[in-house]
């Protein structure tokens, strides 16, 4: 049963990741965005660039398996496809978790390039452990929170502007752009209660940049953060086929 | 030991493959599935036939899992469907109304993907592909893109994705709708020639003469309910077995129908197309009537021959319902 399961979760991220960047919002979405925002600050100010670093990683982090769950899901629900993915034998939670570790893949290609990119250019030192459990950490914490605004809907176009405003909330309160010690104390706080914010913080941690932060309890709430996201993902995939 | 395995295996043999009791379901307000009762046979082809939504697609969902019942129960394969589905799932097969593979994947792509989560072995997957695609004469397709196939391929390909694991119990949900005369005609063969194999196939239709050619029973679902379960001769036979011919004359005179009527052994009259169906007390009764109406008009009788009941007029008689609520044509995909 659980080999059934394990299999049908394998199998499906597979096949997602491969057929994924071949449809036109994966590339948009989840390559262009980031890479437009790179060129943009890079072109702004090229002597801070360097600590921008954790925020564009955790952006590319964040939109690469966003945008990927949109695609594998709403895609898949309206072609009647994911219907042929429940009829196999193995469970209807295995079918969502090959979903979400598909994004988890894609975005984890997408990740690397820009990590091993700035990284490697900028010459900056990395915690190389701690920085790849916090990259696939928030993978997994942001394909989840993709799939559950994804089975919210039922259009690919409803998905991604569900999608667009936590991630430019996101965007905004997480450090990506200021940091978050930076904000004012009531939206600081507001800060706490999102994601990404320990997405960057773990990720700055890991690059040396910042020492304040605690990447112990990133880890922890981003593994939090997940479950979170998948248990009612799939109560909500459930309800669509009661 | 023997006798009593061999027993148990015969027991094994005569079981339904799918028996389904009270099955119900509403969706929000709306009865689309009203308190079923059946049994589907192991090696037969069961026909579920109904006009539009009177609930056909939304057994098959029930049945195979894409879908909860109400209430009511269901075992399929000896598996009850609320708690046993994703067993049953191993032996089972299903085609849906909407061919549902990946556009972006080639056909053999899609095939092997099935394979692939349904646990066939890796070393077979290619091989039961490429053996599956021969048998539906797709084999030189197997590189082509789903998406860039005719829509007749694309129900085999699906058809072909839904036996990659070898199932006992096939699904089909209106397999021939929207395909040409020939494509519909060799898929039924091929049906056929699944069931021969030993395939059990659950098929839905609106074409009563799919049902009447394919179908060792036929049940009749009418909004919701079951209102005939029987083979297709034993549904003929409910028909009134009042004597009929059916007759040609040259030339056709405008008021035949009136005139047929007035005569003696003749009850009733109904025309289609050229040919005329008459009822009357007995078939000699019929057929001097007949011959004295032609002589007296100096007509010539093109054709003659007695009628029997056909699945249409079955249907006719036990739903109530005209023969056109059947023959709304649907776009397949
Ligand atoms: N997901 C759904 N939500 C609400 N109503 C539905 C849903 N699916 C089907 N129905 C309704 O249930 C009834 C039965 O539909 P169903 O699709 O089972 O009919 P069918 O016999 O398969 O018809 P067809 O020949 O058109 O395929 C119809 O009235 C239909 O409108
Ligand atoms: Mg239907």
């Amino acid at each position: 049963m659980w080999k059934d399961n394990l299999r049908g979760i394998y199998y499906i991220a597979i096949k997602d990741m491969k057929t994924y960047y071949l449809k036109p919002p994966a590339v948009s979405w989840g390559i262009a965005f980031p890479l437009a925002w790179i060129l943009a600050f890079y072109l702004r100010n090229p002597q801070d660039f360097r600590e921008l670093v954790p925020g564009l990683i955790a952006m590319t982090v964040l939109f690469s398996t966003t945008a990927a769950e949109a695609v594998v899901i709403n895609f898949e629900l309206r072609l009647g496809s994911l219907e042929r993915l429940l009829l196999a034998p193995i469970s209807l939670s295995a079918v969502l978790l090959g979903k979400i570790l598909g994004g988890v893949i894609f975005g984890f290609m997408m990740t690397a390039i820009v990590t091993l990119g700035t990284v490697s250019v900028l010459g900056l030192q990395a915690n190389a452990p701690f920085l790849v459990l916090i990259i696939i950490l928030s993978l997994f914490a942001f394909s989840s929170l993709g799939a559950l605004l994804c089975v919210l809907v039922k259009e690919v176009f409803e998905a991604q502007t569900l999608l667009n405003l936590p991630r430019f909330v996101m965007i905004f309160l997480c450090g990506v752009v200021y940091p978050v010690s930076a904000l004012p104390p009531a939206v600081k706080h507001f800060a706490y209660v999102l994601p990404l914010t320990y997405t960057v913080d773990g990720v700055q941690q890991s690059l040396g940049s910042v020492q304040s932060g605690n990447i112990i309890l990133d880890i922890f709430v981003l593994i939090a953060f997940t479950l979170v996201f998948i248990f009612p993902a799939i109560k909500l995939l459930a309800k669509k086929f009661a | 030991m023997r006798p009593l395995e061999q027993t148990f295996e015969m027991k094994q043999d005569s079981a339904n493959v799918i028996s389904v009791s009270g099955l119900t379901k509403y969706y929000d307000g709306l009865l689309a599935v009203d308190g079923i009762d059946f049994e589907v046979k192991e090696g037969e082809v069961f026909g579920f036939l109904g006009p539009n939504g009177a609930g056909k697609t939304t057994t098959i969902r029930m049945l195979t899992g894409l879908s909860q019942p109400s209430a009511g129960t269901a075992q399929v394969l000896g598996h009850d469907i609320r708690t046993g589905i994703v067993l049953a799932k191993k032996e089972f097969g299903v085609v849906p109304e909407v061919s549902n593979l990946y556009d972006e994947l080639t056909a053999l792509e899609n095939l092997v993907f099935m394979a692939q989560l349904y646990g066939v072995p890796s070393d077979e997957r290619v091989k039961r592909t490429e053996e599956l695609l021969k048998t539906f004469g797709l084999f030189e397709k197997k590189g082509a893109r789903f998406s860039t196939l005719s829509r007749g391929m694309k129900r085999a390909v699906t058809i072909a994705a839904a036996l990659i694991h070898r199932p006992k119990l096939l699904f089909l949900d209106e397999p021939t709708v929207g395909l040409d005369v020939v494509n519909a005609r060799s898929l039924r063969s091929l049906i056929q020639k699944l069931n021969h194999q030993g395939v059990t196939i659950f098929l839905t239709t609106h074409y009563l003469e799919e049902a009447d050619l394919l179908c060792d029973r036929i049940a009749i679902l009418v909004r919701g309910q079951v209102v005939a379960l029987d083979t297709s001769d034993n549904l003929k036979q409910l028909v009134k077995s009042e004597p009929a011919c059916e007759v040609r004359f040259a030339p056709t005179p405008e008021e035949v129908i009136s005139d047929l009527e007035k005569q003696r052994g003749i009850h009733r009259v109904e025309s289609s197309g050229a040919n005329l169906h008459l009822y009357g007390e007995s078939m000699p009764s019929l057929t001097e009537a007949i011959f004295q109406y032609a002589s007296q008009k100096g007509l010539e009788i093109a054709s003659i021959s007695s009628a029997k009941p056909t699945l249409e007029d079955a249907f006719v008689q036990i739903t109530g319902m005209s023969l056109e609520a059947m023959l709304v044509e649907k776009g397949g995909r």
